[in-house]
């Protein structure tokens, strides 16, 4: 995973530099580039948004024009399925800020060097830690910390740490030694160093991270059902156990486009945030 | 040997040294016995060092990778903190002051410029200024002065970000922002390393100009020696443990290596080197006849004649020279044309010996052409001019220089005292037997 989100940054900073480094660029050539290379990079996520939409209205007609019995019919009461992704959503949020406030400090801490010996342990703790099974740590914290609404926030807060914690120390890791050294040699404190110089360059990469944490949010938070934790999930566990194929696939492909909309969303974060001139 | 010799004078001469000319805006720098050890290293990667930097001048640091000379250079501004001694700047004991603000007094140039990618050029430059609090239009100002400094137009450059340069203009905004906030001193670390041959050479230049204008205090760290030699008013060749081999202007290190050490790391062609110390204009032109294109030839031979000289030189009305014809030519011809001869070896003023020596050799004249501003016919440079200014480099290195500033390890004030000219080898042992006591 962590492959993944890094080998996207990579990607797409390789194609903005192919795309603007002009030789030695006349002042016109830069600002036609640059118009050039907003349209490009728009135009993936203007794809995705019209691909989730199309998804999504074909769900809708499917379910308008589908022969479904009366308990299907109640299940997937456009209230009822409204109130399902309410509740999705908030869970994700809600576990969402919560990672967001522990793990970006705790990484940021765990670059400094007073507790810089810990980077590469921690490191490492992350990668397997995001190898355990989502459905595992939600259950097993559910007996530990009992059934509900926040155990599965806590699960979920566990296990959507893991990516943001990480991306914030390799995002930070990965700024340029002598780039940090200049900004002390020019008698920058460290914090000056970390806020102007350190943090922006980390910001693609830890967004990256952030945007991989909703995801797996909105994926794991269907399991939250599990623990009594509400959200879309319930939909998936009902089609199954009562044989109701629409009502297993409406909930499945709620839960996917719900996760693709995120991601679209955090694409369009990163694509603003990301600093001009990387 | 003549660190020995010269630096009794050199501390009686080095406050005055600093104070005469006024136009000097750098400050001295006086590093007092320091030492830096690196936990779990058993050798001081700088071993009592006590070394001074005579305030306006331009002084470069070379020796083998890992020689300390990096470290030297990051403990003046104390990014990197000794072990043991004091940084003395203009006077005033910095090694306890607050670093932060030590550096914000200090111009900072590494490899390559090493601008913040995600800020303009502007941001880059205006960084210290902010720290500082100047208001903005101060700042937008100051940044205006300095792009016109290291020649780049601020209307075009300004709003560029990094990227969006050249690795020579990144490192021209490099220099820009080091000097933003007007620091007395300037360290660069290696800076033109990451540029190509080139442009390193045009840098080098641009550094000269600005130095003569600013008169700086200038520390540079490089691995190049012929950079050293063209760049530095000193030059401190250093061996491991930064022991200072020898300190001494570029004449004098050519002219006289202090052991063999510095005799390797100088190489070959010593001499040959020293002709890139000399320029055109700091030797005597020799006049040459001038003819004009459209005169008869043989009016123009019959002035060389005249002059017993064996060629004439005929220049345009702009008075750029066209072509250099013999006795022979000129007989030959009836009328001066206007073609102006391609193959024609001619320099500029400001070129040094080693160019015009140069130019002489490929177009295998004996004399090159040399132009001032507007490529305008200054006179003729030959190779007597050449070996003249060769003879009296030599001779000047000969003789002691008064000035030189005091550079020494501690371990040798016990080798000066007690062993005054003993071989190099014997003042070595006892270097480290210092350190190893310390």
């Amino acid at each position: 995973m962590n492959n993944r989100t890094l080998n996207t940054e990579a990607g797409i900073a390789g194609g903005d530099s192919a795309v603007e480094t002009p030789g030695d660029p006349a002042a016109p050539a830069v600002p036609v580039s640059r118009a050039r290379l907003g349209w490009q990079s728009w135009r993936g996520l203007v794809y995705q948004l019209a691909g989730i939409l199309v998804a999504f209205l074909a769900l809708v007609i499917w379910l308008r024009t589908a022969d479904l019995s009366p308990i299907e019919l109640t299940t997937l009461a456009p209230a009822a399925l409204w109130g399902y992704t309410v509740e999705h959503i908030q869970l994700t949020l809600l576990a969402a800020v919560i990672v967001l406030v522990i793990a970006i400090p705790l990484g940021i801490a765990l670059t400094r060097r007073p507790l810089r010996f810990l980077t590469a342990p921690v490191l490492a703790i992350a990668n397997v830690g995001q190898a355990a099974p989502a459905i595992g740590v939600v259950v097993l914290l559910a007996f530990w910390v009992g059934f509900g609404f926040w155990a599965a926030t806590l699960s979920l807060v566990l296990y959507a740490a893991l990516p943001v914690l990480r991306n914030t120390m390799v995002g930070l890791q990965q700024v340029d030694a002598r780039l940090i050294e200049a900004g002390r040699g020019m008698g920058m404190s460290s914090a000056a160093v970390l806020f102007r110089v350190e943090l922006p360059l980390a910001v693609p990469v830890m967004l990256s991270g952030v945007r991989t944490a909703l995801v797996l949010l909105v994926g794991t938070a269907a399991l939250a059902t599990f623990v009594n934790g509400g959200g879309l999930g319930i939909l998936i566990i009902t089609g199954v156990n009562l044989s109701l194929t629409p009502v297993l696939v409406t909930g499945a492909l709620l839960v996917a486009l719900l996760a693709l909309l995120i991601d679209w969303v955090g694409r369009v974060v990163e694509h603003v945030a990301r600093p001009k001139g990387l | 040997m003549s660190e020995f010799t010269s630096s009794p004078h050199a501390e009686s001469t080095s406050t005055d040294d600093s104070a005469t000319p006024t136009a000097i805006t750098g400050a001295s720098i006086l590093l007092d016995h320091v030492t830096k050890r690196f936990p779990g290293q058993t050798r001081p990667a700088v071993d009592g060092l006590t070394m001074e930097i005579p305030a306006g001048k331009i002084v470069m640091f070379v020796g083998p990778s890992g020689c300390g000379k990096t470290t030297t250079l990051k403990m003046i501004n104390r990014l990197i903190e000794p072990s043991e001694g004091r940084i003395v700047v203009d006077g005033d004991d910095v090694t306890d002051m607050n670093s932060d603000t030590l550096r914000r007094g200090i111009g900072y140039v590494i490899q390559a410029g090493g601008l913040f990618p995600h800020m303009t050029v502007a941001t880059n430059i205006g960084i210290v200024p902010k720290m500082l609090g100047w208001d903005k239009a101060r700042i937008a100002a100051r940044v205006d002065e300095l792009l016109e400094l290291v020649s780049l137009d601020p209307a075009l450059y300004r709003d560029r970000y990094p990227k969006e340069l050249s690795g020579g203009q990144q490192q021209r905004v490099g220099v820009a922002r080091a000097l933003a906030a007007d620091p007395p001193i300037l360290l660069m670390d290696e800076p033109f390393g990451a540029v190509d041959p080139i442009t390193r050479l045009r840098l080098q230049d641009e550094l000269i100009n600005i130095q003569e204008e600013l008169q700086k205090t200038i520390v540079c760290v490089t691995h190049d020696f012929d950079e050293a030699v063209k760049l530095g008013d000193w030059i401190a060749i250093f061996n491991e443990g930064a022991q200072l081999e020898q300190y001494d202007t570029p004449e004098r290190i050519l002219g006289d290596p202090a052991n063999e050490f510095v005799e390797n790391f100088i190489g070959s062609g010593a001499g040959l080197k020293q002709l890139t110390l000399t320029r055109v204009a700091d030797v005597g032109l020799r006049a040459a006849v001038v003819g004009n294109p459209g005169e008869r030839a043989a009016d123009v031979l019959a002035r060389v004649v005249e002059a017993g000289h064996g060629h004439a030189v005929i220049i345009d009305e702009r008075r750029r020279p066209l072509q250099r014809l013999s006795r022979r030519e000129l007989g030959r011809l009836q009328v001066i044309s206007d073609i102006p001869d391609p193959k024609l070896p001619v320099v500029g003023i400001r070129a040094t010996l080693n160019d015009a020596l140069d130019t002489m050799l490929v177009s295998s004249a004996g004399a090159a052409l040399v132009t001032g501003r507007r490529d305008m016919f200054k006179g003729v440079v030959d190779v007597q001019t050449v070996m003249d200014a060769i003879t009296r480099s030599q001779a000047a290195a000969g003789l002691d220089s008064d000035q030189a500033p005091v550079g020494l390890n501690t371990g040798l004030f016990q080798a000066q005292a007690s062993a005054a000219g003993s071989d190099p080898s014997e003042i070595e042992g006892s270097g480290d037997g210092a350190g190893a006591v310390q």
